[in-house]
């Protein structure tokens, strides 16, 4: 052996790299995330690591997987949950207002067979599925009041969704693992205007109401007070009236011709005669 | 057989980010080098090892690899490749340089160290063979088995909204709320997470923003803006677990936080008159409340007043009495202007008109400040 090797080192190369070349060719690595499809001269024949749900990891078809040398190929095809996202799309609910849904779908390949003979690769099944979500959503969508549009998720809307797109899925060997809306809006121009518009008009009709209801309060602590007040002063010049009246007198003389500490009052002139009450013994007519 | 092992190595891409195993670039750089002309066994003996004890085999190994690409990429005449090498033995140089490459590639891809916060999932020819937990952990070589190290202990963060631009939420009472809110999560189960989803990160996004628009459209505005934001943040939450766990995702969500929620920008306005008024309403009350308090203290003052003069009274009404009035008349004519008509039988007249006269745009004064 070592004889060999030294007496034709080219051709031991050349044999150990054709060797090593037909080992790799016989055998495939076949990753957990990946599920294959054996092509022997184009003809898929086998699949390796299909999709089983349930199943746990390394109990799988991963690993080594034994193949013909140079006449079988794999197609890989992703094991994965993906992604399909898809653009905005137009709803007209039944009462005629508008609504933009984007939406996306998670999907997983389950039948690598059927896919690759439907569409190939991942790419091609997501452009076909692509339109088929979006009208699905919009006849689904469409068929509802747009109150309900905001949350669909409650009446088993997407469910329905779901469903009717996995029945196309099916065809490709794609299960259609969710259906979700991302976002929800209204679109730019009148619509979202008029939006604007009622929570604005809301918030004024709020404010409103508020300083309303503030001016109301503020009248009743007003008039409570006030009738306190008057609680207060019967309670207490109530006890003799005949007096009450005699020292408010004096004490809106001094008011009226003193002022009160505010201001000056008007200047006054009295003019009495003797007859006065005040100049009886003025008078000494005693 | 030697060089074999070499061309195994060489296949195998260890040099493939130009380093050599002990971290030092190969003295021959890349892949282009020009092999030297020259007939081939006429080299120099090999450099001196240089440095630690460890690189014995540096120099020569890299040399070792020197010769194989010529012997393979630069297709020179093969040589017996045994002229002038030293030997150590009756083995060349080579010989013990391969073993000790190989024995090192051994032992760098069998012993994997795990950190506290990782988990190494080990998959041996792409198949998932086992999860190592932290410390030292024992795989088959690296062609067979091969270690993907996971952080399980770091928190992620998505951010959803931003403080520059809208993100407008439709509530369920049909109004818009501007929302930005940030996720928080971790991988719980390392397999799940590397085999189950093919854009993890996007997903999460994703499926955080689809969360919360549902649970917006099942709340009012107000709610939203107010105090159930919390409830928010939980139900949005678990809304999240859910739907990644239907795609077993292997990641658990650990917080949702709402960093911000505001009526949209061109309604705003309209939302501060809001706050406005209720401060109007406010210090209108705190008016009201101003005035009824003094009314009261006047109230009672004057009550009390009142009181304690009659309690006196009481006592001696008739004196009481006349000094009252005496002091009152006494105060009030100490400091008006007098007239006194000394004259019986005459009714006083007073000159009405005459006195008015000067006054005569009072009344309208008067009106017009009747409403204050």
């Amino acid at each position: 052996m070592i004889d060999f090797v030294r007496a034709h080192p080219l051709m031991t190369g050349l044999l150990s790299f054709l060797l090593l070349f037909t080992f790799f060719q016989s055998v495939s690595i076949v990753r957990e995330t990946q599920q294959g499809v054996v092509t022997r001269l184009g003809k898929p024949v086998r699949i390796v690591n299909r999709f089983e749900t349930g199943e746990r990891f390394g109990e799988a078809g991963a690993g080594l997987n034994a193949k013909i040398p140079f006449v079988e190929s794999i197609v890989w095809i992703d094991k994965r949950v993906r992604d399909l996202d898809m653009d905005a799309q137009q709803v007209l609910s039944t009462d005629q207002r508008r609504l933009e849904v984007d939406a996306f779908a998670r999907y997983r390949v389950v039948d690598p067979l059927r896919m690759f003979i439907a569409a190939r690769s991942e790419d091609r099944v997501e452009q076909a599925l692509r339109p088929i979500l979006g009208s699905q959503l919009r006849n689904e969508l469409g068929k509802r009041p747009f109150a309900s549009l905001l949350s669909p998720e409650r009446e088993g809307a997407m469910e329905n969704i779901r469903v009717g797109l996995n029945r196309i899925a099916e065809q490709y060997g794609v299960e259609i693992v969710d259906v979700r809306i991302k976002k929800a809006d209204l679109p730019t121009g009148a619509p979202l205007d008029s939006l604007f518009a009622r929570m604005r008009s809301a918030r004024e009709q709020e404010a409103r109401s508020i300083r309303a209801e503030g001016a109301k309060r503020a009248q009743i602590i007003r008039a409570e007070a006030d009738a306190e007040a008057a609680q207060i002063y019967a309670a207490s010049f109530g006890r003799d009236p005949e007096f009450y009246d005699f020292y408010r007198a004096m004490q809106s003389y001094q008011t009226t011709f003193l002022g009160d500490g505010r201001g000056q009052p008007a200047p006054t002139t009295i003019i009495m005669s003797p007859d006065n009450e005040y100049l009886r013994e003025f008078n000494g007519n005693r | 057989m030697s060089f074999l092992f070499g061309w195994v190595a060489r296949s195998r891409g260890l040099f493939a980010d130009n380093k050599g195993p002990w971290g030092s670039p190969p003295s021959g750089g890349g892949g282009s080098d020009e092999p030297t002309p020259g007939p081939w066994g006429k080299n120099a003996p090999p450099k001196r090892p240089r440095g630690d004890g460890l690189g014995g085999g540096v120099s020569s190994l890299e040399e070792f690899l020197e010769r194989n690409k010529r012997r393979f990429g630069g297709g020179g005449p093969g040589g017996s490749g045994g002229g002038g090498v030293p030997t150590i033995g009756d083995r060349s140089i080579y010989f013990w340089a391969a073993i000790g490459f190989v024995t090192l590639w051994l032992l760098f891809t069998t012993f994997h160290r795990i950190a506290p916060e990782e988990r190494g999932v080990v998959t041996m020819f792409g198949r998932y063979h086992a999860t190592l937990e932290p410390g030292i952990g024992m795989t088959l070589p690296a062609p067979i088995s091969s270690v993907q190290k996971v952080n399980v202990a770091e928190i992620r963060g998505v951010d959803v909204g931003s403080a520059t631009e809208e993100t407008l939420v439709l509530t369920g009472d049909q109004n818009l709320v501007d929302i930005a809110y940030r996720v928080l999560w971790s991988i719980r189960d390392p397999e799940q997470f590397l085999f189950e989803l093919r854009t993890p990160e996007d997903t999460i996004s994703q499926v955080a923003e689809s969360s919360m628009r549902q649970v917006v459209s099942q709340m009012s505005l107000n709610d939203v803006l107010g105090i159930r934001r919390g409830e928010i943040e939980a139900r949005v939450r678990d809304e999240i677990q859910r739907t990644l766990e239907r795609y077993q995702s292997g990641v658990i969500i650990r917080n949702v936080s709402i960093r911000q929620a505001d009526p949209p920008g061109s309604v705003n306005e309209a939302f501060k008159d809001v706050t406005a008024a209720q401060q109007d309403a406010e210090s209108e009350i705190n008016k009201a409340n101003a005035y009824a308090l003094q009314l009261r203290q006047l109230a009672q003052g004057e009550a009390t007043a009142f009181t304690k003069v009659y309690e006196q009274y009481t006592l001696a009404p008739d004196v009481t009495r006349k000094r009252m009035y005496y002091e009152t008349m006494e105060r009030i004519l100490r400091n008006v202007e007098k007239t006194i008509v000394e004259t019986p039988g005459v009714t006083p007249y007073l000159p009405i008109n005459q006195m008015q006269q000067p006054r005569a745009p009072r009344p309208q004064q008067q009106q017009q400040g009747s409403g204050q």
